[in-house]
């Protein structure tokens, strides 16, 4: 089978390219280094099925991050490579491109972000670039889908041409000669975009914006989110959902061993979904009728953000708060995808240089970052109490952060070089690859969580049958009542955080926990143990050694935040 | 003055709005080859466009696109300004 590689500077478009090519729909943002992985996907080519990797961006060949070293390695193993390049900024990305034309791997090119170069005032003679490079060129344009018909009509013609130039020095003169031979540059006027892009580039402007588009981002989710809850998720759980439960509990007996497994306990005679505990009575309402909807808004509001072009312009305010804990601006990338989830804020972290730093970020975002799941439970159920409650949740991790992120630094060897990023131009997102990205999101959501909440309903239910809980929570009862002020039962919710967080928030609601217990009980439950997801994804980023070290730091900062709440509050 | 004709100047030293050709990188083979792949080479132009306060990263403008250089590279990153040279800031 031929195997097809897209390989180019990082944001020239490849993951744009290669959904359009493939058809297999991947998550592309306005920012460098969002694929940090590989995706496959595949498409026939007459009668032979071709399989196409989107490799992540890399600058060069002599890789310099994790990220770009996947990329190199991934080279060894491809029969053809489309070098993706962009467009407007033609000398950079064919510094790329000779490197690649000196490996004995035929070569095409798709001249990406074609669309730009017009309102840009850039004018690209493709066909002298074609004979000067001696590979086809095809213009594209990623996001809309144009010329990708004619790039993989012209696979085929890709070859392997005579470059000749040793050292980088000669490389830049080779690269200086063609471009001055095939681009010539116009006026242009000045767009909203670039007035834009000088407001946030100022330094009170950039913290006013900054601030502004948090504080929008914030209250947009939580909007969003809650509307869903109340207009769509309640009543359809309500009006649709219940009676069928009803019926199917009145089937079944109104008690008994799969009624207490499917449907749970009846609260006065009624499904209680925040406390039966069923698997399709809490079972369901917990990831569809608590989670989605927040899931649903906070990866819109990520996905805008993303494709405007806005996080690395954050990454850059956030730079000298961020070296305090050992890491630099970029590392907020991660962080903020590790509010959505943190599987794949902590793979993100392969955008990080050095080892140290991705140690660094990634056990941070394992302690002081909720996932949005669990910040959905958190906000449904300890906002019932009143918003400094929240508040102060919210509050505690963030101190936990700053603390152990800044511990972190002073403590663990190694290296943390500092920020070296492309800004991408704000650009305008199209309507319809916000939709297509949310989609990706929302349905790998319900793909992969969903089955992981029953599974872990289903052995909460079963542990509560056998009663090897009271035994737990018995051997845990001087830690939890001395320490924390917690009662013994809560140890259950606890354990069940190793399996999944949201489930574990929804199991402190039939417990009439005072406020304060609710805070410990809530901090301790997001700082304590990553959920199983990631601990997978910890262990193969870090390797043992480090994921047990991680995990050390997490249980150790977890019952300290938990006993000084206990103490102050 | 930092206005002088050919003076030879760090990125940090610079001020914003200023255009200067890039003559040396202080640096080992690793940062030489990070900044190169970014396009910052010796003989390329570049514009500052900002500088933040706490040692925070500068950013420059290099062909068409902005990178962000942090503090202690950007110290590294010496340039000869255009300014007075030839008479005219060039931008680009």
């Amino acid at each position: 089978m031929t195997h097809i590689l897209l390989v180019g500077n990082p944001n020239v478009g490849k993951s744009a390219l290669f959904s359009r090519i493939t058809g297999t729909r991947i998550v592309a943002s306005n920012y460098p280094g969002t694929t940090v992985g590989f995706t496959r996907g595949y498409f026939k080519s007459g009668e032979e099925r071709v399989q196409v990797t989107d490799v992540p961006g890399t600058y060069t060949l002599e890789p310099t991050s994790k990220a770009e070293e996947v990329a190199v390695e991934m080279l060894k193993d491809g029969d053809l490579v489309i070098n993706v390049i962009d467009a407007t900024n033609l000398e950079r990305n064919l510094n790329l491109t000779l490197q690649l034309l000196k490996r004995q791997i035929p070569v095409i090119i798709a001249l990406n972000m074609w669309d730009d170069t017009r309102h840009r005032g850039i004018n690209i003679d493709v066909a002298r670039l074609e004979e000067l490079l001696g590979v086809p060129i095809v213009p594209t344009v990623g996001v809309t889908g144009q010329g990708i018909k004619e790039l993989v009509r012209r696979f085929p013609e890709a070859s392997v041409p005579k470059t000749t130039y040793s050292g980088s020095d000669e490389r830049w003169a080779k690269i200086g000669n063609i471009v001055k031979q095939v681009q010539s540059l116009s006026h242009r006027h000045h767009t909203w975009y670039d007035h834009l892009e000088d407001a946030s580039n100022d330094r009170i402007g950039g913290i006013f914006i900054a601030l502004l588009v948090l504080s929008a981002s914030f209250w947009f989710v939580r909007f969003v989110g809650e509307g869903i809850i109340s207009h769509i998720a309640e009543p359809l759980f309500e009006w649709l959902w219940t009676p069928l439960l009803m019926k199917l509990s009145l089937v079944l007996g109104s008690g008994g061993f799969w009624h207490n497994i499917l449907i749970g306990k009846l609260i006065n005679g009624q499904v209680d979904y925040s406390q039966s505990f069923g698997l399709l009575s809490t079972g369901l309402y917990i990831p569809l009728g608590a989670v989605l909807p927040y899931i649903v808004s906070f990866y819109l509001v990520l996905g805008i953000l993303e494709d405007v072009g806005y996080l690395p312009r954050l990454a850059i305010l956030m730079d000298t708060l961020m070296h305090k804990l050992g890491l630099h601006g970029y590392a907020i990338i991660p962080t903020i995808l590790g509010l959505g989830c943190n599987v794949p804020g902590i793979m993100a972290t392969r955008i990080l240089e050095s080892r140290r730093e991705r140690f660094i970020a990634a056990t941070l975002i394992s302690i002081g970052i909720p996932c949005a799941a669990l910040q959905a439970m958190i906000i449904g159920l300890v906002g019932q109490h009143g918003w400094q409650y929240v508040a102060m949740v919210y509050g505690s991790l963030f101190v936990s952060w700053l603390i152990i992120g800044f511990i972190l630094n002073h403590t663990v060897r190694g290296f943390s070089p500092e920020i070296l990023v492309e800004i991408p131009p704000y650009r305008l997102p199209l309507l319809q690859t916000i939709a297509e990205k949310l989609w990706l999101r929302i349905s790998g959501f319900i793909r992969e969580a969903l089955p992981v909440v029953l599974v872990t309903v289903l052995v909460i239910n079963i542990l509560y049958i056998i009663g090897i809980f009271n035994s737990i929570a018995n051997a845990a009862a001087p830690v939890l009542t001395n320490l924390l002020g917690l009662p013994k039962e809560t140890i259950v919710a606890l354990v069940v955080g190793f399996l999944r967080k949201d489930v574990a928030i929804g199991m402190l609601a039939p417990l009439a926990l005072t406020s304060k217990q609710l805070v410990i009980s809530s901090t301790v439950l997001a700082m304590f143990f990553p959920c199983a997801a990631t601990f997978v994804i910890l262990a193969r980023e870090l390797g043992a050694r480090d994921t047990v070290k991680a995990a050390g730091i997490m249980i150790a900062a977890a019952l300290t935040m938990g006993s000084l709440q206990n103490l102050i509050l | 003055m930092s206005m002088h004709r050919g003076r030879q100047i760090t990125l940090h030293q610079m001020n914003i709005g200023q255009t200067g050709t890039v003559v040396t990188i202080l640096g080992g083979r690793r940062l030489m080859q990070r900044l190169e792949g970014l396009g910052i080479r010796p003989g390329k132009k570049v514009t500052k466009i900002t500088s933040s306060p706490f040692h925070g990263p500068v950013t420059l403008r290099v062909n068409n696109t902005q990178i962000a250089v942090g503090f202690g590279m950007a110290n590294r990153i010496v340039v000869q300004l255009d300014r007075y040279l030839h008479g005219d800031t060039i931008t680009r």
